[in-house]
C-alpha cells in the first residue's frame, strides 16, 4: 500500500497555518462528552493531557512509573532547541527546518519538520510562564548556546537537566488539571493492549501494577506517548522500565510501525564492567571539545594509560579523520570506536571502551579550567567508575540513546488507524534517520502542546461521543488475551530468567543490527531471533502471581514484545539497502566512510504491518517528496 | 566480595513484613548497589523465589524512583548520591548490609522496599504550578529575570522528589520537598502573583497527607541527593508568615 501522509498543500511556510483554518472544532459544550486516553506522562504525555483537559475534553492518563513526574524525558541534559535568533546570528524557522532535515539525511517529512521548527518558539515562550527555571544572563534574558549540527546558537537550557525542567514544567501543568478534576491519572498502570473497534482505535487495556487486576478502559481516541524502544538492545542509555509494549501491541492490532531501524548511538557513555551492567550512562558530548581519543597501536596492551608512551598510541580520530579530529560526527566516531575495540585494542577490563583523554588539555589550560568547564562531569564520572579523570583517561564506548523510529503517524500525528494518535519519540515523524542534539524535547512538547490540540479536534469532530463502551465484546475479548498471556508467562516456569533471554537478544541485536549491519549480519540475526523466542516461550522462568506486584511478570511481557520487535527492526534494516543517518549499512559507503544514500530506491518511509508473530511483516511505502529542500550529501567537513 | 544482606520483605501493605537474610557472593567492586540486588534477585528466581520488589527506573539520579533506606540511612549515605548512583566500591567484602523501606506515616508500604509517595503528587497538585494556559504566553524574554534569582529557583528546582527528605525526618516531614517548590516558583516574577495562595494551600496539603512539621533535625539536608538546602525550609516560612498576615 502507498501510505498518505495527509500533508496541506500550498507552501512549505503557510501549510500548517492553512491546515488550523481548514481542521474541524469541537464546541466548547461539547468537548466534556468526550473522553481522550493518554499513555505516558513524558514530555508528549504530560504537555498533551494538561492541553486536552484544559480544553475541556476528558482525559484518562497512565504510566508505569509511581508518579507521571518520572516518565524517562527527565534525563535528558543538554537543551531544547528554538528558533529564537536571540543571538542575532542568522537563525531563522527556515534554518531550523533545513538544519533539522539536513541532520536527518532527508528521511523525514518536510512538513512535519517545518512545523517543528515553527511552533519551536511558542514552547519556549509556554515553558517560560510555567516557570521553568532556564539559565539566564547577567540582564536577566535567555540564555543559550551552540549544539552540534548547526553553526548558530538556539539551545536554551537549565544546568545539565534541561529535561527534568521541562518534565517538571509539564508535570506542573498536568498537576493542576488533576486538582481541577479534567485529568484523571492512573500511576503504575501499564498498557497492554490496544482496543479496535471497526478499524478505529477505542480503548487500551491495562494491568494495574499493584493490584494485578487487568481492565479496560474506552475513549474517543487514543493517544501514545510511550516512548522510544531502544531497551531492545538490552543495554541503553533509556531506563530500566523502557520499553516496546504499547506500541508493539497497537502494531498487533493494525497500527503500521515505521522505520524501525532508524536508532541513535551515542559515542560518549561509560563503559560496561561486566554482565552485571544493567544500564549504560550518557556523558555530554561537550566532553569531546577538549578530550583526545586513542587506544594502544598495539593489540592487547594491557599496560596502565600512562606507562604507555606517546608513540605506542593511536589517536586514531584524528588519524583517519584530520579535519574534524575528535569532533568527527556521532555515527563516525561511535563506528571507529567499535573498529579499535574489534581489533583487539579497545581498553580497560572488558575491551570494550576507547581512552578519552584530558592530560593534554590541562597540561594547555590548567584543572581549573578544564573543572571549570567540565567539573560536573568528571564527578559523575568518578561516582560510577571510582576513577579520577583528572588523573587518568576516562574510557568511553557508545551506547544506543534513542530511536528515530516509531508508530507511523500522517501529518495529523495519526496513525493508519483512526483515533490512534502517536506523540513523541514513539512516532517516527520528524526526525529522519538521525536526530540532531536538543531536538528531541522540541518534539515532545511540541505534539502535546500545540499539535495534538488542534489535530485531535479535527478527528473528534467527526465522531460521535461515546459511540463504543467498554462493554463491547472487542474489549472483553482484549481483557482475555491479556489475562491468557500473563498465565502462560506464569506457568511455562522453566530454567532460564527474563533477564537472561533479554541479555541474549541484547547480544544478536548490538553485534548483528547495531552501528554497522551487514546483509549477513541481519540474516543473522533474522535467524537467531526467532530461536531465542521460541526459546523464552518454552523454558522462561517467571515467579509469583499474576494478582499482585510482580516485577518479574512485568518484565516478561516486555521482553516477549522485544522478541518479536527485535525481528521486525532487523527486518527493517534489511530491506534498506542504503546507508542514512543512523542506519549505517557496511556495504554502503562512501571511500571515506561517510553513509552513502540510495535517493532512487530508497526514499520513503518504510511502514510494516502486522501479519502475525512467526509470519513476514507487510511493506507499506510512503514515498518522501521534498518540494523546497535539494536532497544534499549530510557533509559536516 | 561477599556480603549478607538484611532485606525488608513485606507481602502486602496489611502484612507484617520482616527482615530476612540473604547472601550476595562474588560481588564486583564496579557494581552498582542495584545491580547488586538484581544478582540477588537471579539467584531468588532461579530458586523459584521471589524476588525482593524495589523501585527504580533512570538509574542515573534523576528520575526520583530508587528509595531504600540502607544502614539506616536514605539513598545510603554518600553525599548527594542515589542508590542507583551507589557503587559497591564503597563497601567491603564480609560487610552486613540492611535494607529498609523509606518509612513514614504518609508512605504506606506496597510490597518489600516498594512505598507508595503519591502523596507527594497531591501536594503538587494542590498549588506547585503556576496557573498559566497553554499559548497565548508572551515571549520568553518579555520577563526579566535577575541571574542570582533565576538561579536560586534552579538550585531548588533540582529536587527529584524521591522522598528521601522525608524518610530522614524523624518527624516525617515533607517540608523540604515542599519548600524546594515553594522557593522555585517565589523566587521567580511570574510566579509572585499566586505565590501567597500557592504556599498555603500547599503547606495544607502537606499536613492533610500525614507528614509531620519541621523541628530542625537538618536530616532532610544530609540525606538529600540533590543538596536541596533548608535554608529553603526558611523561605516557606517567611512565605507562609507573609501570606498570613496579608490574608
Amino acid at each position: 500500500m502507498i501510505l498518505d501522509g495527509k500533508c496541506p498543500s500550498g507552501p512549505l511556510a503557510e501549510k500548517w497555518t492553512k491546515h488550523c483554518r481548514d481542521m474541524k472544532l469541537v464546541n466548547p459544550s461539547n468537548k466534556r462528552k468526550y473522553k481522550i486516553i493518554v499513555v505516558g506522562t513524558g514530555l508528549a504525555g504530560a504537555s498533551a493531557a494538561a492541553t486536552l483537559g484544559e480544553l475541556g475534553y476528558n482525559v484518562e492518563s497512565f504510566c508505569y512509573q509511581d508518579s507521571p513526574r518520572r516518565a524517562h524525558s527527565i534525563a535528558a541534559q543538554g537543551g531544547i532547541n528554538a528558533a529564537k535568533n536571540y543571538a542575532n546570528d542568522g537563525d531563522s524557522i527556515y534554518r531550523l527546518f533545513y538544519d533539522t532535515i539536513k541532520g536527518g539525511d532527508f528521511r523525514s517529512r518536510e512538513a512535519n519538520v517545518y512545523r517543528l521548527a515553527e511552533i519551536s518558539n511558542n514552547i519556549i515562550d509556554q515553558c517560560v510562564a510555567q516557570g521553568v527555571p532556564f539559565a539566564r544572563d547577567y540582564a536577566g534574558y535567555l540564555d543559550f548556546r551552540s549544539f552540534g549540527g548547526t553553526q548558530v546558537s538556539r539551545t536554551f537550557y537549565a544546568r545539565g537537566q534541561t529535561g527534568q525542567q521541562l518534565l517538571l514544567g509539564a508535570y506542573s501543568a498536568f498537576s493542576r488539571q488533576v486538582k481541577l478534576g479534567t485529568v484523571k491519572v492512573h500511576p503504575r498502570s501499564e498498557m497492554l493492549d490496544l482496543v479496535v473497534v471497526d478499524g478505529e482505535a477505542k480503548g487500551i487495556t491495562v494491568r494495574d501494577m499493584v493490584t494485578g487486576e487487568i481492565s479496560c478502559y474506552a475513549g474517543d481516541a487514543v493517544c501514545l506517548c510511550t516512548g522510544g524502544y531502544v531497551n531492545v538492545y538490552y543495554l541503553s542509555t533509556n531506563a530500566q522500565g523502557c520499553n516496546v509494549t504499547a506500541n508493539y501491541r497497537a502494531y498487533k492490532k493494525g497500527a503500521f510501525f515505521a522505520n524501525p531501524c532508524y536508532t541513535q548511538i551515542h559515542p560518549t557513555c561509560i563503559p560496561v564492567t561486566g554482565d552485571h551492567q544493567s544500564k549504560l550512562t550518557l556523558m555530554s558530548e561537550s566532553l569531546r571539545n577538549d578530550g583526545r581519543v586513542w587506544v594502544p597501536l598495539k593489540k592487547g596492551d594491557k599496560r596502565a594509560p600512562h606507562e604507555i608512551p606517546e608513540n605506542e598510541r593511536d589517536y586514531y580520530l584524528e588519524r583517519k579523520y584530520p579535519s574534524f579530529g575528535n569532533l568527527a560526527p556521532r555515527d563516525i566516531s561511535s563506528r571507529a570506536a567499535k573498529e579499535a575495540c574489534d581489533e583487539g585494542r579497545g581498553v580497560g577490563p572488558s575491551g570494550l571502551g576507547v581512552y578519552l583523554d584530558f592530560a593534554e588539555a590541562i597540561e594547555r589550560l590548567g584543572e581549573n579550567v578544564i573543572r571549570a568547564r567540565y567539573g560536573n562531569l568528571f564527578e559523575m564520572y568518578e561516582r560510577i567508575t571510582g576513577e579520577d579523570a583528572y588523573k587518568q583517561p576516562m574510557r568511553i564506548y557508545p551506547a544506543l540513546h534513542y530511536a528515530m523510529g516509531g508508530l507511523w503517524v500522517d501529518y495529523n500525528l495519526q496513525s493508519n488507524l483512526p483515533g490512534l494518535f502517536v506523540l513523541g519519540e514513539a512516532n517516527f515523524s520528524d526526525h529522519g534517520a538521525n536526530r540532531l542534539g536538543a531536538s528531541a524535547l522540541m518534539q515532545g512538547l511540541g505534539d502535546g502542546y500545540f499539535v495534538i490540540p488542534y489535530t485531535i479536534a479535527n478527528y473528534l469532530a467527526q465522531t460521535k461521543p461515546g459511540k463504543v463502551s467498554a462493554e463491547h465484546p472487542e474489549f472483553k475479548k482484549s481483557i482475555s488475551d491479556v489475562e491468557t498471556m500473563t498465565k502462560k508467562l506464569l506457568s511455562i516456569n522453566g530454567k532460564k530468567t527474563v533477564k537472561e533471554f533479554h541479555r541474549e537478544l541484547g547480544r544478536v541485536m548490538w553485534e548483528n543490527v547495531g552501528m554497522a549491519r551487514s546483509e549477513e549480519s541481519l540474516k543473522n540475526a533474522i535467524k537467531r531471533i526467532p530461536e531465542i523466542r521460541a526459546e523464552f516461550w518454552e523454558n522462561v522462568k517467571v515467579t509469583g502471581s499474576g494478582n499482585d506486584l510482580n516485577q518479574d511478570l512485568e518484565r516478561a511481557g516486555r521482553v516477549a514484545d522485544f522478541l518479536e520487535f527485535g525481528e521486525l527492526l532487523a527486518r527493517d534494516a534489511l530491506n534498506r539497502n542504503e546507508s542514512c543517518g543512523g542506519h549505517f549499512r557496511v556495504e554502503y559507503q562512501m571511500p571515506d566512510g561517510e553513509a552513502k544514500r540510495d535517493d532512487e530506491n530508497y526514499c520513503y518511509v518504510a511502514a510494516w504491518g502486522f501479519r502475525g508473530t512467526d509470519k513476514e511483516p507487510e511493506l507499506h511505502k510512503e514515498p518522501l517528496e521534498f518540494e523546497s529542500v535539494n536532497l544534499g550529501i549530510r557533509s559536516y567537513k | 566480595m561477599n556480603l549478607t544482606l538484611f532485606v525488608w520483605r513485606q507481602k502486602k501493605p496489611a502484612e507484617p513484613g520482616r527482615l530476612e537474610q540473604y547472601t550476595a557472593k562474588n560481588v564486583s567492586r564496579d557494581m552498582s548497589f542495584l545491580e547488586m540486588l538484581d544478582e540477588v534477585n537471579e539467584g531468588l528466581v532461579k530458586e523459584g523465589r521471589e524476588p525482593i520488589a524495589f523501585d527504580h527506573d533512570c538509574r542515573e539520579g534523576i528520575c526520583g524512583t530508587c528509595s531504600q533506606v540502607i544502614n539506616g540511612i536514605p539513598h545510603g549515605g554518600q553525599e548527594r548520591t542515589t542508590v542507583c548512583q551507589l557503587h559497591m566500591r564503597k563497601f567491603k567484602d564480609g560487610d552486613t548490609i540492611y535494607i529498609e523501606p523509606w518509612r513514614a506515616k504518609a508512605f504506606p508500604i506496597i510490597k518489600d522496599l516498594i512505598v507508595d509517595r503519591s502523596a507527594l503528587d497531591r501536594i503538587i497538585q494542590a498549588g506547585g504550578y503556576i496557573s498559566n494556559h497553554t499559548g497565548g504566553s508572551a515571549d520568553g524574554n518579555a520577563i526579566l529575570i535577575p541571574k542570582p534569582d533565576a538561579d536560586v529557583a534552579m538550585d531548588a528546582a533540582e529536587c527529584i522528589g524521591c522522598g528521601a527528605c522525608v524518610a530522614a525526618c524523624p518527624n516525617g516531614s515533607a517540608m523540604l520537598f515542599t519548600a524546594a517548590k515553594v522557593t522555585q516558583l517565589a523566587m521567580l516574577p511570574q510566579g509572585r502573583v499566586e505565590a501567597a495562595k500557592r504556599v498555603c494551600v500547599m503547606t495544607e496539603a502537606m499536613l492533610k497527607e500525614g507528614f509531620g512539621n519541621c523541628t530542625n533535625h537538618y536530616e532532610c539536608q544530609a540525606a538529600c541527593p540533590k543538596g536541596i538546602k533548608v535554608s529553603f525550609i526558611a523561605k516557606l516560612n517567611r512565605e507562609f508568615i507573609k501570606a498570613q498576615v496579608s490574608q
